[in-house]
Parts: C-alpha cells; sequence; structure tokens
C-alpha cells in the first residue's frame, strides 16, 4: 500500500489557495525532500496528510485510507515532527516521551533507548522548560520515532540544529528508510537535502513544480552545464575552431563552455576525436541551488514543463 | 491505556504540578475556615454555629468562587493549546478530538474535586472538631454542599471549554469568560430581582419562574443545597417558599445534567471541525 498518494489535491483558506493541483506519492523506504519558500504550501501539504485538513478539491490517501477520518488513522503508525516543534514546559523530557508513547499504545520500555539515540538521555529528567532549541528539535523527533512509523513527516527538522546533530538526524533518516519507513521532509537547506534524500519536490506559490531526483530536476530545468577543458598550448587554435558551435572562451591552456545538457555527448565526441589535444576535461552539474533558484524565480507565471530559455551565466 | 485517561491523568499531574490545585486548595479552605468561624458574626456572635448554617455561608461563596477557579482552568485549555502549538502535535496522534475535550473534562473535574473536598472537608473538619455539637444535624448536609459544588464548578469547566473552543486568542477567551461569571453569578439574579420588584411579582406566575431560575446553574446549585436539605432549610431564609420548594430534587438533579452535558457536547462538536 502506497504510504502518500494526492490526486489533484487543493486547499483554500478564504479565498486565497494554499496548495493547488498537487499530485504526489510517496513510495516505502523513500526520502523524499520538499522545498520551497516560506508560503510555498510545504506545511499545508503535510497538514493534509496528517488529516488536520481536508482537501477542497482531488483527494489525499494515507496507506490507501482518508487521513481526514480519524477512525481511519488509528494504528496507521505516522511520526510527526512539527516546525518549531512545542512541548508542555512543566514536563521532563522523559514524562513527556511517556505521555506521547501511552497515546501511540506503546510501552514506556522504549523511551530511553529513543532518547539515548538522539542524545537526550542526560537531560531526560530536566523540564523541557530548560530545554535548548535543539534539545526540543531532538526530544520532537524522539517522538516522531516512537512506535517505529511507516510514515515520517518532518517539517523543517534541522533548523536549529549543530552539524553534528544533523548528521546523527541523517543517519537515523537513512536507517528508516533502509527499513522501508517513507519519510517526507521539509528544508531550506538544499546543500544537506541534495546528498540526504533520494527524491526532490519543489513547491512554489501553492503549486508543486516538480517531483524527482536531482538528474529529473536539472533535465527539466534544462540549466546549462560548463566543461572545462586543459589543451595542449600549441592546439588551442585547433580546439577553439573544433568547438566553436559551443562557443569556447578562454585562452592558452584553459579553456571553458557552456553546453546544454542534451548537447553534452556532442562535446565529448568532439573532444574525443581530437586525440591528444585535450589533455584533461571537467564536467561541472549544476547544483541544486541552482536548479531551485532557477525552478522558483525564472518559471513564474508559467506552466510546469514550459521551456526555459537558455541562460548562460 | 485509552487515550482518554491518558489526557486526564496528564492533566491532573500538570494541575497538582503547577500549584493550581495547591492555591485553589488554600483558597477554597481559607474562606470556608473564615466563614465557618466567623459567619455568625454579623448577628453578635463569634463562635462556631450549627454546621449547617456553615453550608448556607458556603453555598453563597461557592456561587462566586467555584465558577471563578473552574473557568480559569478551562477558559484557556483547547485555545491555549493550539496557540502554544502543542495541539497541532496532539491532534496527529491516534486520538479523537471528542477525547481531548473529555480527558480534560474528567482531568479538571477531578481537580476541582480534591481542591472542594479537602478545602471545604478542611474547614468542616476544623469546625467539628472546635464544637462537637456543630454536627449535631449530621453531616448529610455538608456531603450535598460538597458534592454540588463540585458539580456546579464542572458547569463552568463545560462552559469554558466551549468559551475555548469557540476564540482564536486566549485573551479573548480569558475576556468572554469573565462576562459569563459576572453573568451568571450576579447579573441573572440581580436582573431577575429587578424584574420582580418592578413587576410587584405578577410579571411571572410561579411555574415561569421555576423553570427561569433553571436557565442559570448557580441559581440551581442553590435550590439544592437552600431548599433541598430540611436541616439548611431552617437557616437559610427559604422555609416560608413553598413554591420554590416544590421543584423536586429529580429535577434539579437533571437541570444540572443538561448544564454539564449540552456545553460539552457543543464544543465537542465545534472542535471537531475547527480547522488548525
Amino acid at each position: 500500500m502506497t504510504p502518500v498518494t494526492l490526486s489533484s489535491a487543493a486547499k483554500r483558506y478564504g479565498t486565497q489557495w494554499a496548495v493547488r493541483g498537487i499530485d504526489l506519492s510517496l513510495m516505502a523506504g523513500e526520502r523524499l525532500a520538499l522545498l520551497g519558500h516560506n508560503g510555498a504550501g510545504k506545511t499545508t501539504l503535510m497538514k493534509l496528510i496528517l488529516g488536520l485538513i481536508r482537501p477542497e478539491e482531488g483527494s489525499v490517501r494515507i496507506f490507501g485510507r482518508d487521513p481526514a477520518h480519524s477512525r481511519g488513522m488509528e494504528g496507521a503508525a505516522i511520526g510527526f515532527l512539527p516546525e518549531n516543534v512545542t512541548f508542555h514546559n512543566a514536563m521532563t523530557g522523559r514524562e513527556t516521551l511517556a505521555f506521547y508513547a501511552r497515546l501511540k499504545r506503546q510501552s514506556g520500555a522504549g523511551c530511553s533507548d529513543l532518547l539515548d539515540r538522539v542524545g537526550l538521555a542526560g537531560a531526560a529528567d530536566r523540564r523541557v522548560a530548560t530545554y535548548s532549541k535543539g534539545m526540543r528539535q531532538r526530544l520532537g523527533l524522539a517522538q516522531a520515532l516512537l512506535g517505529a512509523p511507516r510514515l515520517l513527516l518532518l517539517d523543517e527538522p534541522t533548523t536549529g540544529l549543530d552539524q553534528s546533530l544533523r548528521q546523527t538526524f541523517y543517519d537515523i533518516l537513512a536507517d528508516l528508510a533502509d527499513n522501508g519507513t517513507a519519510v517526507l521532509l521539509s528544508s531550506h537547506l538544499l546543500s544537506e537535502v541534495e546528498t540526504k534524500t533520494d527524491r526532490i519536490a519543489v513547491m512554489d506559490r501553492g503549486r508543486l513544480l516538480i517531483a524527482g531526483t536531482l538528474a529529473d530536476l536539472r533535465t527539466a530545468v534544462d540549466l546549462p552545464l560548463e566543461v572545462r577543458l586543459t589543451v595542449a598550448r600549441d592546439r588551442t587554435q585547433d580546439v577553439v575552431r573544433r568547438l566553436a558551435p559551443f562557443h569556447p572562451a578562454g585562452d592558452g591552456e584553459a579553456l571553458s563552455l557552456w553546453c546544454r545538457p542534451q548537447d553534452k555527448m556532442s562535446v565529448l565526441r568532439e573532444v574525443g576525436a581530437m586525440g591528444s589535444a585535450v589533455i584533461d576535461i571537467d564536467i561541472h552539474q549544476p547544483g541544486l541551488d541552482a536548479v531551485y533558484a532557477r525552478l522558483t524565480g525564472t518559471t513564474i507565471g508559467k506552466p510546469i514543463g514550459a521551456p526555459v530559455a537558455e541562460q548562460a551565466s | 491505556m485509552n487515550a482518554l485517561i491518558t489526557i486526564a491523568a496528564k492533566e491532573f499531574r500538570d494541575g497538582l504540578r503547577n500549584r493550581w490545585a495547591t492555591s485553589a486548595t488554600l483558597v477554597m479552605a481559607g474562606l470556608s475556615l473564615a466563614l465557618a468561624f466567623l459567619g455568625s458574626a454579623p448577628t453578635g456572635h463569634v463562635g462556631v454555629p450549627p454546621l449547617a448554617v456553615t453550608v448556607v455561608s458556603l453555598a453563597s461563596l461557592t456561587v462566586f468562587l467555584v465558577p471563578l477557579i473552574a473557568l480559569i482552568l478551562s477558559h484557556d485549555a483547547l485555545v491555549g493549546e493550539v496557540e502554544r502549538g502543542t495541539m497541532l502535535l496532539l491532534l496527529t496522534y491516534p486520538v479523537r478530538r471528542w477525547q481531548i475535550v473529555m480527558g480534560k473534562f474528567l482531568g479538571h473535574s477531578l481537580l476541582l474535586g480534591v481542591a472542594t473536598t479537602v478545602g471545604y472537608g478542611a474547614a468542616g473538619c476544623a469546625a467539628a472538631l472546635a464544637t462537637p455539637d456543630a454536627v449535631s444535624g449530621g453531616w448529610m448536609p455538608f456531603a450535598v454542599l460538597i458534592v454540588t459544588s463540585v458539580a456546579l464548578g464542572t458547569v463552568f469547566l463545560a462552559l469554558g471549554y466551549l468559551i475555548s473552543s469557540l476564540v482564536a486568542e486566549h485573551a479573548t477567551a480569558a475576556g468572554v469568560a469573565v462576562v459569563l461569571w459576572l453573568c451568571f453569578a450576579l447579573l441573572f439574579d440581580l436582573g431577575l430581582l429587578g424584574f420582580l420588584a418592578t413587576t410587584g411579582g405578577q410579571g411571572v406566575s410561579a411555574t415561569a419562574f421555576r423553570w427561569i431560575l433553571m436557565l442559570n446553574p448557580t441559581d440551581i446549585f442553590r435550590l439544592i443545597n437552600l431548599t433541598g436539605v430540611a436541616e439548611v432549610r431552617r437557616y437559610s431564609g427559604m422555609a416560608g417558599l413553598p413554591a420554590l420548594a416544590t421543584i423536586p430534587l429529580p429535577t434539579l438533579v437533571v437541570a444540572f445534567a443538561v448544564w454539564i452535558g449540552w456545553p460539552l457536547v457543543l464544543t465537542m462538536a465545534i472542535f471537531k471541525r475547527r480547522p488548525l
């Protein structure tokens, strides 16, 4: 059963559509990153999946069931970490986790292990009021992990965490995904998401612009890639002439050119045909930040998948 | 353990820990002790009067104090958690929304029950110890007082949740709660008195008057305590009011149950539809 399936889902607040026309599915064992500016609809999407709000149009299915019917969600093993998670200040970390464990019908036995796993064992018996932002986030992760969830939703989970804890955090996510848990996390930190997740979904102003692997995204945005060549000094002119359609720049030993992804092989074939004239070659793919900037910056007002004007920077 | 019980237990423990129960108990014990020992001072006599007289004094205290502390406890219960963000997380758990309302109601009722029993009970015991003669009439009126005080408190807990489910900010809830308290503890009876005085008591039939009293839970409380127990009726000035005394006790109990029930049911219905 697919953990998450959204079909043409739309949610409106007043006259403003918070999200619209969302088609997205999340498979077991998959880590999907949700990217978007503030107000892009990431949190609304999570609330739809959690059944906290109902879609005005389309449908949302969690393991084949409607999450807005609480009866259907009992025992669905969902973990959620809200953005800026808050707890009852008068309770200790251990009491907080035990409270949530009872609500998930878990025995309190696993709580100590969980606290240990998120690095809170030392502070477990202190009141949550004394916790730092990072410690609250750890406790938030611990409660989300209660009861071995098969679907984990994390809203901006790593904001406020230091580098070492982020590493622990993503290690835990990798473990869970290996065991078949579907993970959906929203983030602003593109560099992390690039390497720590399997698929990326980009949202902008309530629309889902694209969802796919980083390679899919690169192809879709059609960003030029940079090819850097080291050439034999006496054959520079020769190389420049043969690669003329790609407008190579530079002189002497170092040349660089920009080409569209689909022209990459043509460039390589030309380079290969030149034999020893080219000593070394480097191909630079655009990073997620460049892809993201292109997706959310220059496609405003254009339908998804429309060709984007080539722009060699 | 059932989600309802888990939430009730948490609310109860929160109340004990944040000193709410302690302060409520102390306020009730202090005021009721003062009434028990000084209640007959206006008659020129300082000493411990019969327990039945203490019941009459405490009943007047309850009408003002218990609704107030119940509203303090409940007006914030839903909207406060929504504002702090803890409700969002709670609702993603396998918990039905009605279980949250009923769990809080159960936990808060228990807190109120403990505070009232200990607070008033301390005064009753102190009075009995000081003058054994005081309890010649038996403990029955006192037990009725405690039970009905807790029941009155639960009515205002339920009304507090209703406010909490309707408003968007806890400050609004506090304002509405104060107005509600003023209306039921003071303005309703003042208005009714004014109406009776201006119409010379002819404006309304005895039957209608009885039904009008049912519209105010504090009046139901007064009727049970001041007219329902024979021992107390003698001291409460109600002995000569046959029209009122004929409201049978079961009717009053049912009226109380309705006053606890309708705000709770409405709260659960409203909270179920509340978007987060």
